[in-house]
């Protein structure tokens, strides 16, 4: 409700025009106009680059490699959604980024093994990994966080100082060595043929996907039926419902149609004595990836944080009038201290991923992420005026750089023309919102 | 006045603000019993709203005490004013612009259901219901209040103060932005919360206001009390003259008098 995008035609006043126009139809289903928008524009992204590859870059396995490769990014620009809409920034994510990849190669190469005696074969040793990762974020986060919160220092220095001290003391931590070989299960973070759920367990998240769209817009039609408040019309709810579902089994079944590489597929089969390989080979669906399952789950909690939890709505208020909210009797600074607190939490997930990716850690691991997850978040609409922003722009904004990106490589364009294309459009992006907003306000 | 016999709602006691080098609360001290209005008047830079801020809790006072139904209180930010039952209407408003009427009149005491969510369906049922009775004419629920009219951002400040079972409250400016017929509807209400026992300090520039409303007025001039007067036994006239003069009626000379008229 505290999304200015949201505007609902069921407080009276605000109703559209009653004529049978696309926007008055689109406005009865209260979907976020600025989203519906982002998603055209992706798909438009991402359509030109078919047709200029001649159908080539529609294939699933561009598609989940390009997912694979925004997971990173978007992770942190939903927390990043969060740091902007309390009018401070954090310029310090690459960097965190890759003392916690480097964290992770020693932990498992160095670290657990030599210092606490457990060897590779100890049971579930990449979760205490990956649980000692998560700490060095929230910690470092939480220095950054009473620094901008409670000492008064603007959150623009005090991460521009994490963003050189951090990078320096990676370093430091391998004394300059690149390191590798992480445990297999944590491999799987990053993705990978193996490093997906499969073909049966992508369409089982499919279909709970399915349930949880249909179960959600019953009960917020039954919530709001309780109260007598007005509720969308039968249509747009099936509507709704139809579309999301469609779009989530697309996705799925899209998912399923990358297929494991012949060469992994034999070698995997013949290891394991599948029996005679049948005629056209293995045909072994990879199904969702475990970065962008972990994307998804990380992109619906900090939903429910932004939009269900006193904590998000604190965050809102602070970034539309930072002295309403405490006046308010909200503990502003406790909920800057948290927001980065989220945030390192956040940044040692993606290292997570991008240490499995690699299967180690270089001392550049997350180098410019900073610019790519606030050009994201800007990207997916929010404000650096604060109050404004949603999480799932952010993610949209993620991939819609990770789009341009992949789909230039793909034409052949080198990475400094991949970096003037992303400038250029992230600056028309933000432009064309202002223009927007100016028009309708 | 009978009131005198009674216990305080609450008394502050030589309260010292200081910025910097400006004083601008000084030795002030000033009372508010159960179901009275106190009008609080005086030029620009008075001190009335500071003197206020300090009772809200948004301002710390340098000095002195304060005191609820007698009791000796700490007052160090607005949760414990709140915690009081006291109750502030800001002459900003104090609203988070971006969100919509519920998430401002519950902000910072937001409903939740038993899991800590916030049950944004029953929140906007009670907005509806206290805004049925201010404001009968809202319907905007789901817009952010910066889309909302002057009296409407209002109406919505007022709704937070008063939902919340106010003992003690403090309207700073509540009729500023707003039209006739609003500003009617604000000096019923303020009718309307007294009979039921409400304390209210009422700051004004409107003279008539006051008078209409107060039982009592102080009239604050560069940071102190001037002097609290019933309303019964002093003229508009007088007033002003405190409030522009700085002193009692007693003490202005027949010159500074005809320069009042003059100005007048």
């Amino acid at each position: 409700m505290t999304n200015v995008a949201d505007a609902a035609p069921s407080s009276g006043q605000a109703t559209p025009p009653a004529g049978r126009s696309l926007r008055g139809l689109l406005a009865q289903t209260e979907i976020d106009l600025r989203l519906f928008g982002m998603l055209l524009a992706l798909g438009l992204i991402l359509l030109t680059f078919n047709i200029l590859s001649g159908g080539k870059f529609f294939q699933p396995t561009n598609m989940v490699t390009l997912a694979v490769q925004a997971a990173g990014v978007a992770v942190i620009a939903t927390g990043m959604v969060l740091v902007i809409v309390s009018r401070n920034i954090d310029l310090s994510v690459g960097s965190l980024v890759g003392f916690i990849a480097m964290s992770y190669a020693l932990l498992m190469t160095d670290w657990l093994p030599n210092l606490l005696g457990l060897s590779a074969d100890f049971p579930f040793r990449w979760v205490i990994a990956l649980g000692l990762g998560v700490g060095i974020g929230a910690l470092f986060g939480a220095l950054q966080g009473f620094i901008i919160a409670y000492i008064g220092v603007p959150s623009f220095i005090v991460t521009l100082g994490g963003l050189l001290s951090i990078r320096g003391a990676v370093y430091y931590l391998s004394n300059g060595a690149a390191v590798s070989g992480l445990d297999p299960a944590f491999q799987l973070i990053g993705g990978g043929a193996q490093g997906s759920v499969g073909g049966p367990i992508t369409w089982i998240l499919g279909i709970v996907g399915c349930i949880a769209i249909v179960g959600l817009l019953i009960n917020g039609r039954r919530q709001r039926r309780r109260y007598g408040f007005p509720v969308r019309p039968i249509w747009a709810e099936t509507l709704l419902a139809v579309i999301g579902s469609m779009a989530v089994l697309g996705l799925a079944a899209f998912a399923n149609a990358n297929l494991w590489p012949q060469g992994l597929a034999n070698r995997i089969a013949s290891e394991q004595n599948w029996g005679p390989t049948p005629a056209g080979g293995w045909q072994i669906p990879t199904g969702f990836p475990y970065p962008i399952v972990l994307l998804v789950g990380v992109t619906l909690v900090m939903s429910w944080i932004a939009t269900r939890r006193r904590f998000g709505r604190y965050v809102y208020a602070y970034g539309g009038n930072p002295d309403a909210a405490e006046l308010a009797g909200i503990n502003t600074r406790r909920t800057i201290l948290k927001i980065y607190v989220l945030m390192g939490v956040l940044c040692a997930l993606a290292a997570a991923i991008a240490s499995a990716r690699l299967n180690g850690a270089t001392l550049d691991v997350g180098q410019s992420y900073e610019l790519y997850v606030i050009a994201a978040a800007v990207i997916g609409g929010t404000s650096f005026a604060g109050g404004i922003g949603t999480i799932p722009g952010a993610v949209l904004g993620a991939f819609v750089l990770q789009s341009l990106n992949y789909g230039l490589s793909f034409m052949g364009v080198n990475s400094p023309g991949q970096n003037v294309v992303a400038g250029i459009v992230l600056i028309l992006a933000v432009g064309l919102d202002a223009l927007n907003r100016r028009r309708s306000s | 006045m009978a009131v005198a016999q009674r216990t305080s709602l609450v008394e502050m006691r030589n309260i010292n603000v200081a910025f910097g080098g400006v004083h601008a609360v000084r030795d002030v001290s000033i009372e508010l019993y159960a179901g009275e209005v106190v009008g609080l008047v005086g030029g620009n830079g008075a001190g009335k709203s500071t003197l206020m801020r300090v009772l809200s809790g948004a301002q710390p006072a340098d000095s002195g005490e304060i005191l609820v139904d007698g009791k000796p209180t700490a007052i160090r930010n607005p949760r414990d004013a709140k915690a009081l039952n006291i109750e502030t209407i800001y002459q900003t408003l104090a609203l988070a612009d971006n969100i919509d009427a519920p998430g401002n009149l519950f902000l910072g005491r937001e409903l939740t259901t038993r899991l800590g969510i916030l049950d944004d369906s029953s929140m906007e049922s009670e907005t509806r219901k206290v805004m049925g009775r201010l404001n009968p004419n809202f319907t905007r629920f789901a817009m952010p209040v910066k889309s909302l009219s002057g009296g409407q951002r209002q109406a919505v400040a007022i709704a937070r103060a008063v939902y919340f079972n106010a003992r003690i409250l403090i309207m700073d400016e509540p009729t500023a932005a707003l039209g006739p017929a609003e500003t009617a509807q604000v000096r019923n209400l303020v009718r309307q919360l007294k009979d039921e026992g409400i304390g209210i300090f009422l700051i004004s520039h409107d003279i008539h206001d006051v008078f209409d409303l107060s039982e009592r007025i102080s009239v604050m001039y560069h940071g102190r009390i001037v002097d609290t007067v019933n309303k019964a036994d002093v003229t508009p006239d007088a007033v002003l003259g405190m409030i522009i003069l700085g002193k009692k009626p007693g003490e202005v000379s027949e010159k500074e008098l005809a320069e009042i008229e003059l100005r007048g």
